[in-house]
């Protein structure tokens, strides 16, 4: 099909709305992309018609909502070319999909000195919970830097790959950054080691399509809001053996084969991981969303989006006392800057003005705002409905910024 | 239309900014400090025995509002006393989360009323509020301060 933005921002009903009585001009995608309509529709159909709880009921409304639920987690299983819809774990997001695998795989299997190894350019959701387990259990965390234009210095990752290593836990695709990280190398370096990997495919889902078989990763964690779908729901996938090895995260209904006081059975795959009843409707949400995409195509969206990062760049870096943080050569559409002279804050506030929402601030990334001696940074994240007009206001209003500030 | 938030004032004490230095031995000191966007300040003062703030001063790194917010504070408690300036903490407090209306609301603002447009911008009332707080925690000698 022919890639047509125009028309394709007609399915976004948020992308309409005018603020500060001006036409907005949204670029915060990488903290949540705006909605298709059929998406919005999945979730008000699902309400409308089929309100139910799942994998409980015998009557038909119940068959009508597990049914729409588990097509879902077919669709994703689709998505992400997963062997099997067993390995498809809905969570609340990419921080609770991490955050399972801390607690259950890492409290399992980990013990005092063993090594889990990161990134510096980790979003906090892929430091903290580490963390929080080597205050359990006594292991430690190692992380690997960065260069100075935010790329993972591969000589320090192999260094840092030790036989004390138990789990090496990495973004795929940096929020702050960009940075595109080689995950499959990545995962390929630690399997020779038969060290597992989880990837934190937060950003990376809309980049490129997934084949977790093809990059051999054991787990990779991902959110249903940062791909158009809604917030609340997100996804851990996890090869089935591992999974299959692994204690429960949380105890409740749905997760159990029996109960008695004397000794409960847990549940298969992947509802052993599944406690309480589910987000529903937003799992439906989100297959609604997936096979959006999957009918647009990523690769169409990634050739438009590789467009704008290139005329984002080129036109963002013209602004006299523009920096821009993040320049690694493999990267995607995020544009992390800053203007010399003009907090962040101040900026984003002046741009707000002018109906440009960018996100100011350190991105849930302290560590790497430190690396780059910066408080925090402004940042432009593109989605495939953006367009070059829509950066020249960017440039626009940082030009207004700078005529306040001068 | 929201009032403008970049007044002058707020521009030229950002520029500017007076009793932006350390002072030694200060009496009373505290750290403040918002997770949100980085701002990051020691507010220094000495207050002498009759409870009169005879110097005031910060020092740090923050956005425009944070820092013109330090530099008025700083420049109107000097020569306060430590009640005055609980005073004034309470009145702040209320004009930047848009209680107080110092047109029509007796008061002891003065060229601080500069800050009454903020409470129209949510996100920010924490910049300007950010001196402030640190201030009052020096006074009931909290050592660290956080907006969160």
């Amino acid at each position: 099909m022919t890639f047509d933005v125009q028309k394709l921002r007609q399915d976004f009903p948020n992308l309409s709305v005018k603020v500060h009585g001006k036409p907005l001009v949204y670029l915060d995608n990488a903290a949540t992309t705006f909605k298709p309509r059929c998406m919005i529709d999945a979730i008000s159909d699902h309400y409308s018609r089929e309100t139910s709880n799942v994998h409980r009921g015998v009557h038909y409304l119940s068959e009508q909502a597990t049914k729409a639920y588990e097509d879902s987690r077919q669709t994703v299983k689709q998505f992400l070319n997963a062997k099997s819809t067993q390995e498809i774990v809905f969570t609340r997001g990419t921080t609770e999909s991490i955050n399972l695998v801390a607690q259950s795989f890492g409290r399992a299997f980990l013990k005092e000195g063993d090594e889990i190894l990161i990134s510096y350019m980790e979003h906090h959701s892929n430091i903290v919970p580490w963390q929080m387990l080597c205050a359990q259990i006594g292991c430690v965390l190692k992380v690997v830097p960065i260069n100075d234009r935010g790329g993972m210095i591969w000589d320090e990752f192999i260094r840092l790959l030790t036989p004390k290593t138990r789990l090496v836990s990495v973004v795929y695709v940096s929020n702050a950054l960009g940075t595109i990280n080689p995950v499959a190398q990545i995962v390929k370096e630690a399997h020779s080691r038969s060290i597992p990997v989880l990837i934190d495919g937060a950003q990376a889902v809309t980049y490129r399509p997934v084949d977790v078989q093809a990059l051999d990763c054991d787990f990779f964690a991902f959110s249903g809001h940062k791909i158009f779908g809604p917030t609340g729901i997100g996804v851990l996938y996890g090869k089935q053996k591992l999974l299959e090895s692994m204690p429960p995260y949380q105890g409740g209904g749905d997760m159990i084969a029996s109960v008695s006081f004397a000794k409960t059975t847990y549940n298969v795959l992947p509802y052993k991981f599944e406690a309480g009843t589910p987000a529903i409707a937003e799992a439906i949400g989100l297959g609604a969303a997936l096979r959006y995409v999957q009918s647009i195509g990523l690769d169409n969206m990634a050739a438009h989006k590789k467009d704008l990062l290139e005329h984002g760049t080129k036109v963002l870096s013209s602004i006299p006392g523009v920096r821009l943080i993040g320049t690694a050569e493999e990267k995607t559409s995020i544009l992390s800057f800053v203007v010399e002279g003009i907090h962040p804050h101040d900026l984003g506030t002046i741009v707000d003005q002018e109906g440009v929402a960018i996100r100011t601030g350190h991105h849930c990334t302290q560590p790497v705002m430190e690396f780059f001696k910066v408080p925090a940074t402004a940042r432009a994240s593109l989605a495939f409905y953006n367009t070059k007009e829509e950066l020249d206001c960017l440039v626009k209003a940082v030009y207004k910024a700078k005529e306040i500030f001068k | 239309m929201r009032e403008e938030l970049y007044q002058q004032t707020i521009l030229e004490h950002n520029r500017n900014p007076r009793n932006f230095r350390k002072i030694e031995g200060a009496t009373h000191v505290a750290e403040g400090y918002n997770p949100l966007c980085g701002d990051h300040l020691w507010v220094y003062m000495n207050v002498n025995a009759n409870g009169v703030i005879e110097d005031a001063a910060f020092e740090g790194s923050g956005c425009a509002i944070s820092k013109a917010s330090a530099s008025m504070m700083t420049s109107s408690l000097k020569g306060k006393t430590v009640d005055e300036a609980r005073v004034l903490f309470e009145e702040f407090h209320k004009l930047v989360i848009g209680e107080l209306k110092p047109d029509n609301q007796s008061n002891h603002l003065e060229k601080l009323a500069v800050f009454s447009g903020i409470w129209q911008y949510p996100a920010r009332v924490k910049c300007a509020s950010l001196s402030w707080h640190t201030m009052h925690g020096s006074l009931e000698k909290t050592k660290t301060v956080s907006t969160e």
